[in-house]
């Protein structure tokens, strides 16, 4: 199909295209720079960055409705996860300002496990944060947000061109992002009920999935499930453990200023040999055990029903009641997910401490969906083989809010740099744990929803949830995301930790009476000779504000003092991981080319010849991660690579 | 290209006098001063590059090690067109071991199979038509290596190495488990735990570096002892063992006992022999050393070599040669074979019947191959001898061994100090990265894989 140049008025019928089944009038209706398909979290944050950037960008969805909703658990962040939101805030995107509004609970996880692992976790309000977002959506400059169905990728001579509507609408774009989460060929479970079907009764997207696989895109069939909704009222309270928020105030944002927040429980309870006896006496009715699930589900998320089938010997499952929003009465039932029928579920929730008399107002399903193998896709989300497509979050086959929002930035800056002309934004696995994420995806592939877990990052001393605008705010500035206001915060902090690092480092302690009668005091040993102030730090039992009050330190604020403590106390450690990374960044930098023809390299395992061409990995490093790759192949590969530029020299 | 910066013994052990221990990359001038001191007190990096610096090899401690000569050459003129520093030493293992530790300890890491011939490709020194064999010589010894890989893991030391390193992946899998589930019922790990299980790693390494068999023999020598009455041959017999004692290395007085040993590499296997100047020089072993000498000196032998004169009877002395040997890993020698036996061979094998009895002429050298055949396969197993550069990567493999108790002691204290778990996580994983190398295990996706098969957790 040939599709009119952008001078073409908007409207104009291009094409009596006469499918078999249906006669549709294909036409144009406008053109863009980048087209996200999905306004989840993925397509969100991708058409935000597109827009800032300066893309004319439009924002494809189902239903307006339900941008950016958050279909499964009411929370973000967590382990690993709150490291994605930090690091996607420090480059300038949305989910952490917004989820820093919507929350109506904040926890810092992990605090006595060491400040890598620290994770801040928010219960959100998910009604408010749609509304928050959908509102930030509408009023970004260069953005449109329409409701469509996308049924085909446009693509010319192996470039995308395009995207059409199930209306016949053709919307010309550069670069076409796929954010489509669970809606391809999205087919929903309960017991021995099933239909096609997005989450939450939305439509599924039927039609994309033939249109992708007509191009050449491999796709795979993963699945995900989601617990049941209770009616707030109906619980009993005082059986359960109430779970609250932290006192302190704190935020994703590194520009959030919220000192206050009004805060809402959680509640804890188990179920019990009664609920599992209900369980095992329907598991034939569960879609997950009579075989009429088809894809892969993770195995981090497993229905009720998986874990008292894989974890028999355990007499009680640990639940947690958590509220949807201020405005609604449905509570999440955390670690419920089923795909029994509804009665089944029903009636297993109420032999549950606190459950007795529950209202069921939506049952637990599970889904099962289409999304793309990652392997195809380059650093920068880039399909390989199809010049402008970006794919990112659940089409990925990741799961999770974080990783999907994650991912949705990096696809659309890296849409406009490629319309821009510049080279993408690739992060490494030192820097960010969107490094890790994107390189495992298109290096490794997935066979299971993937999710993002702080023991997936090697140098996680460095990938730190307190630094990352740190690691990252420079990147976000020369890309173009981060604005004055942020980036003057940003340098304000950078320089005030500087200085105090290097204030104190001059400054020493006498070890006199006085001094040693303070150090024990704060339940620390005397010195016995004069003693360096950052030394003094590194003692596990000193805190920074209390050398402050004794010793008349600097006053710093809260995130300076925290990264000079952190300084201090984990220096020899970090410079541990800085060895690490110099190593891994040898091999980083020798880079293969991508026209590399790996088959004609006969001293490679053929093996290893067959996943190199698939993955075609950009340096030696990527390829040693390649499972298959032993380090002879790279030894081989080093040489193969020095063989080939020595030829190209001397011609 | 700032690559790291690497060691090995580049002589084949055990074919000559004298033993080369080369180290190549940015810090290798740095590495061999740290171990070599010049006879004229100047550092090797004061003397003209390519100048044969003579001086001593001292251990960290201060001891000597050996005499030696060590020359500097300064990238990009060397074999690999980086900085090379090359030791040459005495042949003996010891020297050439304790020399190469002293580089790992430096900051070397052992160089792999064929990594200075493809350094000194990457770096431009070998031109087009060597790199086709350079590929190949990496793909045959990785093959190779894969064999030995292979044997070792059927081995009783990978066996003990992978049990070890499985009981550290239990440590991080817990520890992660909680790290990744901070809300999930799972019991949390404690200090104590995590210490213990780290200290009783560290002690199972400790004892594996003393007592693993065959690395034993590697670092020390076969503590062997020659006996036999006088004239039954038993210098004749070292003799022909020896092939006109090229293979003597080198020659010290033992640390415990008054006696003096003698270290030998025979047809690939090392010994240390007891006693064998009294052996060689008078043949007298018995009278001169007397019973209690002679049986301190069998207690400690780790294989004993008891000689008999095939073509005369057995005598009392005999006998109670044989007596005092025959709770000992023994072999027995029927010598003089070509003036006849005397000696009823089936009789003696069936009241030694777990002792190999061999005839042999020490004159003619018939049997003798026999004889070096079985050593080497008493002391390696039915594979018999390790191909050539086994005696290296065991080498190396004691140093990987040596690494990860290392990171495992720092664990240790990392939990004793009550650090975060992030912190002792560093060195456990390290440990565990590195024992992998010797048992061939990765670790990518085993953690993931065990907290998700191990704990109920999930939304």
């Amino acid at each position: 199909m040939r599709l009119l140049t952008k001078s073409s008025p908007a409207s104009v019928l291009v094409n009596k295209k006469v499918d078999e089944r249906e006669a549709i009038m294909s036409y144009i209706t406008d053109s863009f720079d980048v087209i996200v398909v999905g306004a989840g979290h993925a397509g969100v944050e991708a058409a935000l960055a597109a827009a800032r950037l300066g893309g004319k960008t439009l924002l494809a969805t189902l239903s307006l409705d339900n941008v950016a909703l958050m279909p499964c658990n009411p929370s973000i962040g967590g382990p690993a996860k709150g490291h994605l939101v930090r690091e996607l805030d420090a480059l300038g995107g949305q989910m952490g300002i917004s989820a820093d509004l919507a929350c109506i609970q904040m926890r810092l996880l992990n605090t006595g496990k060491g400040y890598a692992v620290h994770a801040l976790r928010g219960q959100e309000d998910k009604p408010y944060y749609h509304t928050l977002m959908k509102k930030i959506v509408e009023e970004q400059d260069n953005l449109e947000l329409k409701q469509l169905m996308i049924d085909k990728l446009l693509v010319e001579n192996g470039q995308v061109v395009g995207v059409e509507a199930e209306t016949g609408e053709v919307f010309e774009a550069k670069c076409v992002i796929l954010a489509t989460g669970t809606y391809l060929r999205g087919r929903i479970v309960y017991g021995q009920v099933n239909y096609e079907c997005g989450p939450n009764g939305l439509r599924s997207a039927q039609k994309l999935s033939a249109s992708l696989l007509e191009h050449g895109v491999e796709l795979m069939r993963f699945k995900t499930g989601t617990p049941a909704r209770i009616d707030a009222r109906s619980l009993d309270y005082s059986k359960m453990e109430p779970q609250y928020g932290d006192s302190e105030v704190r935020n994703f944002s590194f520009m959030s200023e919220l000192k206050t927040r009004e805060q809402v429980p959680c509640y804890l309870t188990y179920t019990n040999e009664e609920t599992h006896k209900i369980i095992r006496a329907n598991l034939h009715l569960s879609g997950m055990f009579n075989g009429m699930i088809e894809g892969v589900g993770p195995r981090y998320c497993p229905s009720i029903e998986s874990k008292i089938v894989r974890f028999a010997n355990k007499d009680r499952h640990q639940l947690f009641i958590e509220p949807e929003g201020r405005s609604t009465n449905e509570m999440y039932v955390q670690g419920m997910s089923s795909s029994l029928p509804a009665h089944v579920q029903l009636q297993f929730m109420q032999t549950i401490p606190g459950l007795e008399h529950c209202k069921m107002m939506r049952a637990g399903y599970a889904i099962d969906y289409d999304c793309l193998n990652p392997l195809q896709l380059k650093y920068s989300l880039e399909h390989k083989a199809i010049s402008g497509l970006f794919s990112a979050g659940q089409s990925n086959g990741t799961s999770g809010y974080e990783e999907a929002a994650a991912q949705g930035l990096m696809a659309g800056i890296n849409a406009m740099m490629k319309i821009q002309g510049r080279e993408p934004l690739v992060l490494r696995r030192d820097e960010a744990y969107m490094g890790v994420l994107i390189d495992d995806l298109v290096t490794k592939g997935t066979n299971e929803p993937y999710r993002m877990m702080t023991s997936r990052a090697e140098y996680r001393l460095l990938l730190r949830q307190d630094n990352a605008d740190l690691r990252l705010t420079e990147k976000g500035r020369q890309i173009g995301l981060v604005d004055d206001a942020r980036y003057e915060r940003f340098t304000n902090k950078r320089s005030a930790i500087e200085r105090a690092l290097s204030e104190i480092g001059k400054m020493n302690l006498a070890p006199s009476e006085e001094n040693n009668a303070k150090l024990v005091a704060m339940g620390s040993t005397p010195l016995r000779t004069g003693t360096n102030m950052l030394d003094l730090l590194r003692r596990k039992e000193i805190t920074y504000a209390k050398l402050q009050e004794a010793f008349a330190l600097p006053e710093l604020n809260d995130e300076v003092a925290e990264q000079t403590e952190i300084f201090a106390k984990y220096e020899g450690y970090i410079a541990k991981q800085r060895q690490e990374v110099e190593r891994f960044m040898k091999l980083e930098n020798k880079r293969l080319p991508e026209d590399m023809d790996y088959h004609a390299i006969k001293e490679l395992s053929s093996e290893a010849a067959e996943k190199l061409d698939k993955v075609r990995p950009t340096n030696i490093g990527q390829a040693s991660r390649i499972s298959g790759v032993s380090p002879a192949d790279i030894s081989v590969l080093m040489i193969a690579l020095e063989l080939k530029r020595r030829r190209e020299q001397d011609q | 290209m700032a690559e790291e910066t690497i060691s090995a013994v580049i002589t084949a052990l055990g074919e000559g006098a004298v033993g080369i221990v080369r180290i190549s990359g940015e810090h290798a001038l740095a590495v061999g001063e740290s171990m070599f001191k010049a006879a004229s007190g100047k550092a090797l990096g004061a003397y003209p590059v390519n100048t044969m610096v003579y001086g001593h090899v001292f251990d960290v401690d201060g001891s000597l090690v050996d005499e030696v000569l060590a020359v500097f050459m300064r990238g990009p003129r060397s074999y690999t067109a980086e900085d090379v520093v090359e030791i040459q030493c005495h042949g003996g293992l010891q020297s050439l071991h304790k020399i190469l530790a002293l580089t790992y300890a430096a900051g070397a890491r052992p160089a792999e199979a064929g990594e200075f011939t493809k350094r000194a490709f990457l770096n431009g020194r070998i031109d087009l038509t060597q790199a086709e064999a350079v590929m190949d010589i990496i793909r045959s010894r990785s093959e190779a290596s894969l064999k030995l890989a292979a044997r070792q893991q059927q081995g009783q030391l990978a066996r003990e190495l992978r049990g070890l390193r499985s009981a550290l992946v239990d440590v991080v899998v817990n520890l992660e488990a909680v790290i990744d589930y901070p809300e999930e019922d799972i019991e949390d790990v404690t200090y104590a735990k995590v210490q213990q299980s780290v200290d009783s790693c560290c002690t199972a390494i400790d004892k594996l570096l003393d007592h693993a068999h065959t690395g034993k023999i590697l670092r020390e020598g076969l503590r062997t002892a020659i006996v036999g009455k006088p004239n039954v041959g038993k210098s004749s017999l070292l003799n022909a063992l020896l092939k006109e004692d090229r293979a003597i290395v080198s020659q010290y007085a033992g640390t415990t006992r008054d006696v003096i040993e003698e270290q030998l590499l025979l047809d690939g296997v090392p010994l240390v022999l007891a006693d064998t100047a009294g052996i060689r020089s008078t043949d007298d072993f018995v009278e001169k050393i007397g019973v209690e000498k002679s049986r301190q000196l069998l207690q400690d032998a780790e294989l004993v070599i008891c000689v008999v004169d095939g073509s005369q009877g057995l005598t009392e002395e005999d006998e109670g040669i044989l007596a005092a040997a025959s709770g000992k890993p023994c072999v027995i020698i029927v010598n003089k074979s070509d003036l006849g036996l005397a000696v009823d061979l089936a009789a003696l094998q069936e009241r030694f019947g777990r002792n190999k009895v061999m005839t042999l002429s020490a004159k003619t050298l018939t049997g003798v191959e026999d004889f070096s055949a079985w050593l080497k396969n008493y002391v390696y197993g039915s594979e018999g001898t390790l191909s050539d550069g086994a005696y290296v990567q065991n080498a190396g493999l004691e140093g990987v061994v040596g690494e990860a108790g290392e990171a495992l002691a720092e664990a240790g204290e990392a939990a004793t100090a009550l650090l975060p778990y992030d912190c002792i996580e560093i060195d456990v994983r390290n440990a565990i990265d590195l024992l992998g190398e010797i048992t061939g295990d990765t670790v990518q996706d085993e953690i993931i894989n065990e907290i998700f098969s191990r704990f109920c957790i999930g939304k």
